[in-house]
């Protein structure tokens, strides 16, 4: 089967999961971050031409703030035209399709597609549809994948860490509704991380997980021992009506990372949260807040990996 | 009308027959296998060299998606479908909008399926009324009208006590009941198998328990009231062995499963194929395997293909959201053949999943080419190449899993008491 997110020629076409993404663009694309982060910090000026004329579509399905505020930064240091759309408070609620919403964007002639949807395989879908020349990121899609999160996530985790091939990582939370900790499995294990961890309730854990190169614990004691990097989950409020947990509280005492359940991890373990956070459920404020969390880096770090992303598919198939 | 069949090899598996042996039918029935009857004369004679000759295969599962849902499909165009992929008897389940419920909907589909001169059709009817699982319908009016079983297709029946008497009333009068085994609450919102391909891919899952709790719910259910069962689109190996275990046991059980699941798998599914969104979902490769197994050893009675034509734009969706279904009539005897193929068994055992069994499940006589027997035949090229590809096919849902693949095996002619129905053009 065809690798969709890559051209005829090896080059990135579409980001759409980290699932099978060649290593070398992967590192490719951690490098290129690290140039653009001097953009952002060294220089007076913070834009670059690379995406000059572009048009950038951010069209979100799904609500998010943060994640759509960083692409659009990201897409105007690059010097695209950004234009936003949510889609979830207009054309589906009037009943048009979502490739119609596409083909009407096609004809505005975007360059690039920004897509977040509350369905696993949606941006592959649309990814399948568009014209070639036509980019798709996945900024989200259901439970399946967020890569550009995770990728955000490696390069902050080299950032601290300087390598992978040393590291036990472990990922705490929700892993059965969790595309953030889908990507990061597979962005870890393709950058040969040899341990990667998850730790959760057996409620909160997809059938076989196992399989994607993990392995499973469901005691934070044992799960956390010796880890190099805490990677928490955000936990949604709804998973309290499902029957998979009885309250936020006892989910807090089991597997909410506070100082004490920190403290089996390495001395130097940094701790990590996609955001946003729920203090007193997964993760306790003075974890959030002390000296071994890198949260707010990574939302700094973010944009200049979304850049990057962005910039490798607006130079590829040239 | 007088019709010799000549040169073809004639395949019975009801009679044990695999010969060169020629066909003469007249008055709509089989006269005679091999020689003439004295003094007949054929007004067509169809020259079968190269051809197999088959008792035309019948379908346990074909949405015509008549009466509420012409935009996918209307009973022209799967009944043409029907006999262009050599099926010559075919039931339809209850889950038309308004479902099948009541003995006019019933004797309106016969009668409009009658006057197109194709397949025959044979009713299932609503188990329930309105497929709501509150009420029983009338069963014996809807007989009456024409149905051959009772079922809730993919509607859930939730309230086991209903379920019972509903077998127990069927058994009153022994009719049939259809039942495709899952647990409504644990498939909710499930699109996919529980296992890897839904973990990579992120899709609400259901597990095998969902298919297994149903069952011995049904089975339990059959073994108390009596009542003859028929266990629709089997999926795990775990269901396999609970229908291998029953039938030991003396239960009078039959089951099939779909011709998709005999040949696919969860892995099909790839990136998001929403060709492979199909109720049941696909299992797993070793689900498969015991699928095939059971197939072999007689504990799952007859292939059907679970025909669903569903509308492009409905399956122009994320995974979830798109609609559950394949069309699959024109595709049985390739893929049955493939099936024999690879399993390297006889033409006319295969063929028997496909004709004489479904035949005995719905408990008429047919699927078979006796002196007597109603002239229902499917002469094919076991042969002849082709690709699926939307204009290849009759019926109006072009969605397939199976879409661009080549496969073996075309119908030639096919033949619906006693008439030639269809004729392949060259």
């Amino acid at each position: 089967m065809k690798n969709p997110q890559l051209n005829k020629d090896g080059e990135l076409q579409h980001l759409l999961t980290t699932e099978g993404l060649p290593v070398r663009i992967m590192r490719d694309i951690l490098d290129r971050a690290a140039s653009f982060l001097d953009v952002a910090e060294g220089r007076e000026i913070k834009k670059v031409p690379l995406l000059h004329g572009k048009s950038v579509f951010n069209i979100f399905f799904e609500n998010s703030t943060r994640t759509r505020t960083t692409f659009e930064i990201a897409a105007k240091r690059l010097s695209a035209d950004v234009v936003n759309l949510n889609i979830g408070s207009s054309s589906t609620s009037k009943g048009e399709s979502l490739l119609d919403t596409v083909d009407n964007l096609c004809a505005m002639h975007a360059d690039m597609f920004i897509v977040r949807h509350s369905q696993s395989g949606a941006a592959h879908l649309i990814a399948r549809h568009v014209a070639p020349e036509i980019h798709v990121i996945n900024a989200g899609d259901g439970r399946h994948a967020h890569p550009t999160q995770a990728l955000l996530d490696m390069f902050t985790i080299r950032h601290y860490k300087k390598e992978f091939h040393n590291l036990r990582v472990a990922i705490v939370g929700d892993v059965l509704h969790s595309r953030v900790a889908r990507s990061q499995i597979h962005a870890l294990t393709t950058l040969g991380v040899p341990e990667v961890r998850v730790i959760a309730p057996k409620t909160l854990l997809p059938a076989m997980v196992e399989n994607l190169g993990v392995q499973v614990y469901h005691d934070m004691a044992k799960g956390l021992k010796d880890v190099d990097v805490v990677l928490m989950l955000r936990l949604q409020n709804e998973r309290m009506q499902g029957a998979l947990l009885p309250s936020g509280q006892e989910y807090f005492k089991n597997y909410g990372l506070t100082e004490e359940k920190l403290a089996y991890a390495k001395p130097d373990a940094i701790v990590m949260h996609p955001g946003p956070m729920n203090r007193g459920i997964e993760i306790a404020s003075g974890v959030a807040d002390g000296a071994q969390s890198v949260i707010l880096s990574q939302v700094t770090f973010g944009i200049a990996v979304r850049m990057a992303v962005m910039s490798t598919l607006a130079g590829s198939g040239k | 009308m007088n019709i010799h069949i000549k040169n073809g090899r004639l395949i019975d598996p009801r009679n044990n027959i695999d010969a060169m042996l020629d066909v003469f039918i007249s008055k709509k029935l089989i006269v005679a296998i091999g020689v003439a009857p004295e003094g007949f004369i054929p007004r067509q004679v169809i020259d079968a060299t190269g051809l197999i000759v088959a008792p035309g295969l019948i379908e346990l599962a074909a949405r015509l998606r008549e009466p509420g849902y012409e935009y996918m499909a209307t009973l022209e165009s799967e009944m043409e479908a029907a006999v262009a992929g050599g099926v010559t008897s075919l039931a339809c389940p209850p889950d038309t909008d308004p479902p099948l419920d009541e003995p006019g909907l019933v004797e309106m589909l016969k009668h409009r399926a009658k006057n197109l001169h194709q397949a025959k059709l044979y009713p299932v009817a609503a188990l329930t009324t309105a497929l709501l699982g509150l009420e029983l319908t009338e069963m014996a009016e809807l007989v009456d009208a024409g149905c051959v079983a009772f079922s809730q297709a993919d509607a859930p029946l939730t309230d086991t006590r209903v379920l019972y008497r509903a077998m127990q009333y069927a058994a009153t009068f022994g009719f049939s009941v259809w039942l495709r085994p899952q647990d409504s609450f644990l498939a909710r919102d499930g699109v996919a198998h529980e296992g890897e391909v839904a973990t990579r891919c992120g899709l609400p899952a259901i597990p095998v328990c969902a298919e297994t709790i149903a069952l011995a719910t049904m089975l339990s259910l059959a073994k108390e009231t009596g009542a003859k069962l028929h266990i629709c689109r089997l999926s795990s190996a775990a269901g396999v062995e609970m229908i291998r275990l029953a039938k030991r046991e003396g239960l009078a059980v039959s089951c099939d499963v779909s011709i998709n699941h005999v040949h696919l798998s969860e892995m099909d599914i790839g990136y998001f194929d929403p060709n492979c969104r199909l109720t049941p979902p696909l299992r797993s490769l070793r689900d498969r395997a015991a699928l095939r197994a059971g197939l072999l050893d007689g504990t799952i009675d007859a292939i059907c293909t679970n025909h669903a034509p569903v509308d492009e734009d409905a399956k122009q969706l994320p995974f979830a959201e798109a609609e559950s279904g394949a069309t699959g009539l024109e595709l049985l005897l390739p893929l049955v053949l493939k099936w024999a193929s690879q399993e390297k068994i006889s033409l006319s055992d295969a063929l028997a999943r496909a004709t004489l069994r479904p035949a005995q499940i719905l408990g008429l006589d047919a699927g078979h080419l006796s002196v007597g027997a109603a002239a229902d035949l499917c002469i094919f090229d076991p042969a002849a190449c082709w690709v699926v590809t939307p204009a290849a096919l009759k019926s109006q849902g072009k969605n397939t899993p199976f879409m661009g693949m080549e496969v073996q095996g075309r119908v030639r002619y096919t033949l619906v008491d006693g008439e030639v129905v269809y004729e392949k053009q060259d």
